[in-house]
């Protein structure tokens, strides 16, 4: 079954009586939140993803008001993990971008037995790309704009590499756009659905992005990885790639990671065999259709 | 339903880690949410693998395994990196200078060190030394964070360590003791004794780790003194692997309650062997718990068990029971109260009040 099976009065009524897993690539979160907003979010952006109906879930999480008088004065919304609230609690129309936040925060301190890289990934034609990047840098625009101009997504945040075999895990979960690029991407694919707009956040206006269908059937599919890219918006750039030299997308990726030294050793053996398998290249573009072609030819 | 059974599906595996291949998914599912929020899940996964259980448990099950031993190697590799860092900063120091709780437990290979989590490391050097141990760690690098001048006397006047020391660079932090309770606290003891019958590391010159019974005294002390709940099943799991290892030994028990009571530690042992016995099913003789130096009268024993009982079903919300915030409320106080006289708890609350409602505003 799934989400997208349920009517928004059933997802309501599931969200609030904390029965629904969500299965998104290899974890199951089962989801628990009063939240009207983070109902229409799910519905909205994660309808292709199938429920779990079996009786072991990776993550127990909530969105809901924290306790306390506030809720009647100024309502927030806080986010939990079993319990454990791991973030400061934010206003209360934040709630679906908090979800987001939370499901990143889950995998990201738990999924040790992946090498797990601060970057994007997507595939066509059975090769991956991986987009480590700096925040600001134009990934999550990029990644989007591939998404929906027919790559398959595997994540644009966390990059999940397969201890037992260097292949990149997917997630296919929603591509999460900051200020201008929300605009960027409308009007460039007038037909993508967004979710509705957090503003100001810590990050300013964050909207999601839904995985493309196609994205999200073939989640279980590992990717086998072959270009690692640093993408820069630049005003009036061409869009162009360079040769990025191997040992410092080394060295940027293991700093960036979510868990390199965790993983000793075998962090380094992962993160060495992943740049052994790609060409590094930088990235500058500045118009994302020239940004698109470029990307076709690389793939084709 | 009692604490100790809403605990049940991970104290059945801590008594018992075979267990562990009887479960369902939805005991799987229960079980990892508890061990997780108490810290020991990383113990049940090397347990796991060492009884050769990995290959039979179910998919779902097995990553959380593998990334919860991965986690536990990183630590311990960290802490004993960590502590040769401090071997090597405190050279200088006419100890001994000892390490204490989980970085003994790892640098030796105790019991207690499969698959532990740590949160900081614990030194514990001579009053006399603590000086120029402190200035020497500065020179390495671990500083005193962000604390007033009113914590700086806290500390430095009242209690039983420096504030917690912060390396620069990599962020770990150091407690250095000097004796194992308060000077103010109601129970006095001295660190001579734990100093003077120290074993000196043969692998990293310069540092030590207590005797076998005061690892165990320590770490009943700290448990049932310093009230820190949220990972008080971890340490009672440290206190019972201590305890089923060095009984093995031959006259440990008698030793042990010789030293409860040299040191003037009888009544944490009590209750750590009670708890223990309780809570883990650990092999205690009654004659011992009998024997123990001091303990509660009969009248407070119901009321302690409560209360502890409480404080260990504390890590998550599937094992409280309703009455958890008042009981490690009461447990709060009571740390507090066991670590002054009135006179200088009262000012202290009320300086800790004041600052958090500046704080809030």
């Amino acid at each position: 079954m799934k989400l997208g099976d349920l009517s928004l009065a059933q997802l309501r009524h599931r969200l609030a009586d904390n029965d629904l897993a969500l299965r998104t690539g290899p974890f199951v979160t089962r989801i628990h939140s009063p939240i009207p907003q983070v109902a229409d979010g799910l519905l909205r952006l994660y309808a292709d993803f199938p429920l779990d109906a079996g009786e072991f879930r990776d993550f127990h999480v909530r969105v809901g008001p924290p306790a306390g008088l506030r809720r009647w004065l100024r309502p927030q919304i806080n986010f939990w993990h079993d319990g454990h609230s791991p973030f400061k609690p934010l206003p209360a129309n934040h709630a679906f971008a908090l979800l987001e936040w939370g499901l990143n925060w889950c995998v990201a301190g738990h999924a040790h037995h992946y090498l797990m890289l601060h970057a994007a990934v997507l595939e066509k034609n059975g090769r991956a790309v991986v987009f480590p990047g700096d925040p600001g840098a134009g990934k999550s625009t990029l990644t989007a704009a591939l998404m929906l101009s027919g790559w398959r997504l595997l994540s644009d945040e966390i990059t999940l590499v397969d201890r037992d075999d260097g292949l990149l895990v997917g997630l296919a979960r929603p591509v999460s756009l900051k200020n201008a690029s929300i605009d960027v991407i409308r009007r460039a694919f007038p037909d993508a659905v967004i979710g509705a707009p957090a503003y100001d956040t810590h990050k300013g206006t964050v909207a999601h992005v839904r995985p493309s269908a196609d994205s999200v059937a073939r989640v279980g599919e590992k990717a086998r990885p072959a270009w690692v890219v640093f993408p820069r918006w630049r005003e009036g750039s061409p869009a162009r790639l360079s040769p990025h030299s191997r040992a410092d997308a080394f060295l940027h990726t293991a700093s960036h990671a979510f868990n390199y030294s965790l993983l000793g050793g075998l962090g380094f053996e992962l993160n060495a065999a992943l740049m052994d398998a790609c060409t590094c290249h930088d990235f500058e573009y500045s118009r994302l259709d020239d940004a698109l072609r470029v990307f076709a030819e690389l793939a084709a | 339903m009692n604490l100790v059974q809403r605990c049940q599906p991970l104290l059945d595996v801590l008594r018992d880690p075979a267990h562990m291949a009887t479960l369902d998914l939805a005991g799987w599912d229960l079980l990892l949410r508890q061990a997780g929020a108490a810290g020991l899940l990383s113990r049940l996964a090397v347990q796991a693998e060492t009884l050769g259980l990995d290959a039979s448990l179910p998919d779902v099950v097995r990553p959380h395994l593998t990334a919860a031993r991965t986690v536990a190697a990183k630590q311990r590799q960290a802490v004993r990196w960590e502590a040769r860092r401090v071997a090597h900063a405190l050279t200088d120091i006419e100890g001994p200078v000892l390490l204490l709780k989980g970085a003994a437990y790892a640098i030796s290979d105790l019991p207690p060190a499969t698959g532990r989590l740590f949160s900081d490391i614990d030194i514990l050097v001579p009053r006399a030394q603590l000086g120029q141990a402190e200035a020497a760690l500065r020179l390495a690098g671990w500083h005193t964070q962000k604390q007033d001048d009113y914590d700086q006397r806290y500390y430095r006047r009242w209690m039983h360590e420096l504030p917690p020391l912060t390396h620069i660079r990599r962020g770990t932090v150091l407690d250095v003791h000097h004796n194992l309770l308060p000077e103010t606290a109601r129970i006095h003891t001295h660190a001579g004794p734990v100093l003077a019958a120290a074993q000196a590391l043969a692998d990293l010159p310069g540092l030590s780790i207590p005797a076998d019974t005061d690892l165990v005294l320590h770490s009943a002390c700290h448990l049932f003194h310093e009230g820190e709940w949220g990972h008080g099943l971890r340490d009672l799991v440290d206190l019972d692997a201590m305890l089923r290892a060095f009984s093995l030994s031959p006259g440990f028990w008698p030793a042990l309650l010789a030293r409860a009571q040299a040191l003037n530690l009888g009544r944490p042992l009590y209750y750590a062997l009670d708890c223990c016995r309780r809570w883990l099913h650990t092999p205690i003789p009654e004659h011992v718990i009998a024997a123990c130096p001091s303990q509660p009268p009969a009248w407070q024993r119901p009321l302690m068990r409560q209360l502890f009982d409480a404080g260990l079903a504390s890590a998550h919300p599937t094992c409280r029971g309703r009455l958890v915030k008042l009981a490690t409320f009461i447990l709060f106080v009571r740390s507090h109260y066991l670590r002054m006289p009135w006179r200088l708890l009262l000012p202290h609350l009320l300086h800790q009040a004041l600052r958090r409602n500046r704080e809030q505003n």
